[in-house]
């Protein structure tokens, strides 16, 4: 076991270093660059700067060397000292400014993705074992429903319903006067009456979504002889299905764990730009509408390590629940 | 056609004789599917005596198979509400009709695993991919024979001893795919017997396996069997495997029961023209040398236009025109014997020529 | 005598049909069966055919302003008038202006009734650039009163016809997309499933690596790399390619499998014994029974590349005005105050559900006819 650990991690290792420039590429890649920006923003103050000053910064910023020594000095400060770079736009370190957002996002992606196993998992067991039956059929138009509606139009019409219908004040996650107030009961709950609907934008898109995977898996499941075998031993329907179909079923589940890290990360970007949430996606979306490059770049980044990361611990996990994996 | 079956059967009104197991009486298990009714089991009768051993032939679709999950109430959910009696008494002595039992009702559970233990087919798929033997095993200790963990890991070693598993200390934290097929089969075995059970219903359990592994199979069946005195019923299509084990053969054609006898009379005096086919087809070592080996002409028909009258008619030459495709058989006795064929009567003087 | 004997009764005609079809003939009874399949087939060659004819069936050009038309509500269609059966038609648009809010408000105005005509000439177009015509497919006929199946927006364009245009631009790049992704995909999960070994292994770790990599911030990504400035078709172009580079994968996968199961298939094995070659065996023997299902997996691609293009857009990464395509559509309706003022604007909305579900219903029926072991 320890082995194969070490085995996937090393092969993490060549992934990681392709994926560093890959990110430095794309933050590159659109015409002029940081001093270009810089200069461009000192002019809008109304300071002029000189093409002799420019080179003279360029040459400060080393961004006369080759790509790759270049490549070597954003990826050394950021593994050796954490520093991803400044955001122009932003006018702030990167890294503080998704430190910042990062709690909260963490904190809404794991809830909303917590309740999308606790619906997705018993309703998936219950339509498959209940094939065809009237909850089947409800949960598989709304599988249906749930894959074809966008999550930004489920926002969208849930925040209209919610302020149309039910007099909420909706978009953002505090009303403006707690904004900025210290923590307190009341702020928990008026946060608490935000959280919901992004909660169940989230949740919905997500559950619809593996309702139908789970349902899959456990038809296949079912009709598999071992399923036969636990009936013919008297084991009450509740205990196969639960001890048996169940466990193998969940398998491609588990695999699928380790995508969930970045997508934490992540956050659901367009409904949270919808519903105006303080996460790190819509700081996502602005540096990239914005060509705010080393913010963009340090996010594809950090997504992608995340990715990897996420990867190797669903591959750990799938090995120790799965005996088939693990002596392979 | 449900009340028809059930106005003709007075028979399991009677009491089961003593050394009765299980009784099987006019069982039928249909299947409306969409392009038509399959009558996979259409009236099958016969029953198992305490520590006999039942061998039940059949080609695949016979409805062998689809017999004993009517017994085990495990069929298949778009099988129709199975009609007939099922009747079983097993060794502690209460009577269980099991054909009134509903499918995960509390009653058939405490029967499966407790009193009938099953095998399967598949070796490789019939355990569970992701639990240990011993926990499989040990479940099944756990809810019938109230033991605790420890109790019941010890029984887990005893069984795979008993059913001859190397190293069953070992072995008993192994999981199934670390196994190879015999072993798997052995501890298939051991979980279907692990509580006792007065029957066991092995449904061809040897079909999946290579012919030395068959073999020991087999001796391990029949000691088994002699060791626990339990009865089994042993499904399979192969004559040979059944001359080695059981001591009565019922053979089945389309959902009926054609022929049943011991299992000499099976062999030296089958009164059933399915059965002196199926026997003619077996190859023989020093017989008919440089000939081809007879095989039944035809097909065994599409599930869903099942001939009228005696359904081996088309493929049978002895039919006779304007009764066997018209009239179903009845069941004819000779003894301990029962053939259904119109003209069995022929076949009792007559040896045939096997 | 046996074989006469056995020759199953001919009382079934419909059955020996059923014995001796062709596999084609097969797949389209089973999937004629598919109730659902077959509504959205329907659907989707309507709207594919209002997509193509889009200006014709469109009854207003759609970047018409009217100032005194914005968001009005969507017009009822009547086909009574004081009890009278006059055949369809609309009433006249009453615009008041709220004395307290000042905001203008719009009512039926029930003295004006305007009948619907068909072919009926309005604002002149060019049919596919080929000649000038002004025939539309419905219109009232008054030159000041229109109508306005699902309102207008805030410069009082049609909404209707908007919609119809940008069905034309989402659409074909749901289809292009899907085109490049099954190019990019057949190619490579070909070559992945005919040599295998650490050919196979590299493109599927790239594949793996793809598919974990959540699409939405790689697609802002990529999208957010195209300059502002560039001709708004070159980008259409460009975000289809960006859509394909990320839907190839599926794609890929379902072919590779494919291949994979189909090459260890007996008959497979058969046709090389019996010495066809190479060419012979992937087009005669492995290509027709993978079409079917690479028909199906295509199919519910499309939707994916919908759903991207409309997101992108609506985030506004994507295709920008004055491109019109759903997304573009959207992003009038991306705040709540123009969806309380006016829920019509949600519409492409409803267009992308009803399509994206139509494509889905139609490619699970596809898939279930399919397969030759299904019911």
């Amino acid at each position: 076991m320890v082995a194969f650990i070490l085995r996937r991690a090393l092969l993490a290792i060549p992934t990681l270093i392709f994926i560093s420039f890959i990110s430095f590429v794309i933050i590159q890649l659109p015409p002029g660059d940081y001093v270009t920006a810089y200069v461009a923003q000192l002019r809008q103050s109304g300071e002029y700067i000189s093409a002799i000053q420019e080179a003279q910064l360029r040459e400060q910023f080393g961004l006369n060397d080759p790509m790759l020594v270049q490549y070597w000095r954003w990826i050394s400060n950021i593994v050796l000292r954490g520093e991803f770079g400044y955001s122009l736009e932003w006018n702030a370190p990167v890294s503080s400014l998704i430190w910042d957002r990062l709690g909260l996002t963490l904190a809404i992606s794991s809830v909303s993705l917590v309740i999308t196993w606790l619906i997705a998992i018993p309703v998936g067991v219950y339509s498959a074992t209940r094939q065809y039956s009237f909850f089947d059929h409800f949960f598989t138009v709304f599988g249906f429903l749930g894959k074809g509606i966008p999550d930004f139009l489920l926002a969208l019409v849930l925040m209209w319903m919610a302020f149309a219908y039910m007099n909420l004040d909706v978009g953002g996650l505090f009303s403006p006067q707690y904004q900025n107030a210290p923590w307190s009961l009341a702020k928990v709950v008026d946060l608490l009456a935000h959280l919901w609907i992004p909660l169940v934008v989230l949740a919905t898109g997500g559950a619809a979504g593996l309702i139908r995977v789970m349902r899959a898996n456990m038809l296949d499941e079912l009709g598999k002889p071992y399923v036969e075998t636990a009936y013919a031993q008297g084991l009450s329907e509740s205990k196969v299905v639960w001890n048996y179909p169940v466990r193998v079923a969940l398998n491609p589940f588990i695999s699928t764990v380790g995508w969930a890290l970045p997508a934490l990360f992540s956050g659901d970007i367009i409904t949270a730009v919808v519903l105006n949430l303080p996460t790190t996606g819509p700081l996502l979306l602005q540096a990239l509408k914005m060509q705010d490059m080393y913010l963009a770049g340090s996010f594809i980044l950090i997504l992608s390590v995340f990715t990897v990361i996420g990867t190797l611990i669903s591959d750990i996990l799938l090995a120790w629940f799965d005996p088939r994996i693990r002596y392979a | 056609m449900g009340s028809k079956i059930m106005t003709k059967s007075p028979v399991p009104q009677n009491p089961m004789p003593a050394e009765r197991l299980l009784e099987l009486d006019d069982v039928h298990v249909h299947f409306p599917l969409r392009e038509g009714l399959v009558k996979a089991v259409n009236g099958v009768s016969y029953h198992v005596d305490k520590g006999e051993v039942l061998g039940i032939v059949g080609e695949s679709g016979s409805g062998k198979s689809i017999t004993a999950r009517a017994i085990m109430r495990l069929l298949p959910k778009r099988a129709a509400p199975p009609t007939g009696s099922i009747r079983f008494r097993p060794r502690t002595g209460e009577d269980f009709e099991l054909s009134g039992l509903d499918r995960n009702s509390r009653a058939i559970r405490q029967v499966r695993g407790r009193h009938i233990g099953m095998i399967f087919q598949e070796p490789m798929t019939a355990l569970s991919p992701v639990h240990t033997i011993g926990t499989q095993i040990m479940r099944t200790v756990q809810l019938h024979m109230g033991l605790g963990k420890v109790a019941a890991r010890a029984r887990a070693i005893d069984l795979l001893a008993k059913v001859q598993m190397p190293r069953p200390a070992q072995m008993v934290d192994a999981y199934p795919h670390q196994l190879s097929g015999g072993m798997r089969q052995r501890a298939m075995i051991a979980l279907a017997i692990s509580c006792d059970p007065s029957l066991l219903i092995a449904d061809e359990p040897t079909t999946a396996l290579d012919v030395t592994t068959e073999a020991q199979i087999l001796e391990l069946l029949k000691s088994l069997q002699s060791e626990l005195g339990m009865a089994i019923i042993f499904i399979t299509h192969n004559f040979g495997v059944v001359a080695d084990i059981a001591d009565r053969v019922s053979v089945m054609y389309l959902g009926r029961i054609v022929e049943t006898a011991s299992v000499d009379d099976i062999f030296y005096a089958p009164k059933h023209p399915y059965t002196q086919a199926l026997l003619r087809s077996i190859p023989r070592l020093g017989v008919d040398q440089g000939r081809r080996l007879p095989t039944i002409p035809g097909m065994v028909p599409d599930p869903f236009s099942v001939p009228e009258g005696c359904a081996f008619n088309p493929r049978c030459g002895h039919a006779v025109a304007g009764l066997c495709e018209v009239r179903v058989p009845p069941e004819k006795r000779f003894g301990a014997q029962m053939s259904r064929c119109h003209i069995a009567d022929q076949f009792v003087q007559e040896p045939a020529n096997v | 005598m046996t074989d006469q004997a056995i020759a199953a009764p001919k009382r079934k005609d419909h059955k020996e049909d059923l014995y001796t079809a062709k596999p084609w003939q097969l797949i389209w009874r089973r999937f004629s069966k598919h109730l659902l399949a077959v509504i959205s087939m329907w659907f989707l060659v309507i709207l594919a055919l209002s997509a193509i004819f889009a200006e014709f069936v469109g009854p207003y050009d759609p970047f018409k302003v009217q100032r005194l038309r914005t968001l009005a509500p969507p017009t009822g269609i009547h086909l009574f008038h004081e009890g009278q059966f006059v055949g369809p038609f609309v009433y006249g648009l009453a615009r008041e202006r709220d004395p307290d809010t000042a905001r203008v408000t719009y009512g039926p105005d029930t003295e004006t009734v305007l009948p619907i005509h068909f072919f009926y000439s309005g604002d002149s177009y060019r049919f596919f650039g080929l000649f000038e015509t002004d025939i539309h497919l419905f219109g009232v006929d008054d030159r000041r009163e229109q109508i306005n199946l699902l309102g207008t927006d805030d410069l009082g364009r049609d909404v209707f016809s908007r919609l119809i245009h940008g069905a034309r631009v989402t659409l074909s790049a749901g289809v292009i997309g899907v085109a490049f992704a099954f190019v990019l995909g057949l190619t490579l999960g070909s070559i992945s499933g005919y040599f295998g070994g650490w050919i196979d292994g590299s493109i599927q770790r790239l594949m793996e690596f793809i598919r974990s990599i959540p699409t939405i911030p790689l697609w802002m990504g990529l999208a957010a790399a195209l300059p502002i400035a560039w001709d708004p078709l070159f980008v259409y172009v460009l975000i289809t390619l960006i859509l394909a580079l990320i839907g190839w994968t599926s794609v890929a996968r379902v072919v590779r499998g494919q291949f994979f199961a189909i090459r260890n298939e007996d008959y497979v094995m058969a046709a090389r014994l019996a010495g066809a070659s190479e060419y012979r065996i992937i087009t005669r023997h492995m290509l027709p029974s993978m079409t079917s299902y690479i028909i199906a997996a295509l199919t519910l691609a499309v939707p994916e590349m919908i759903l991207g293009e409309t997101a992108l857009s609506f985030l506004g990464l994507g295709l920008r005005p004055p491109v019109v395509s759903w997304g573009v559509l959207l992003q009038d309706a991306q705040n709540l105050r123009s969806i309380s003022l006016a829920p019509w604007l949600l519409s492409p909305g409803v267009a992308v559900v009803m399509t994206v579900l139509a494509f889905n219903f139609l490619g699970d029926g596809l898939r279930d006819a399919a397969d030759p072991y299904g019911q």
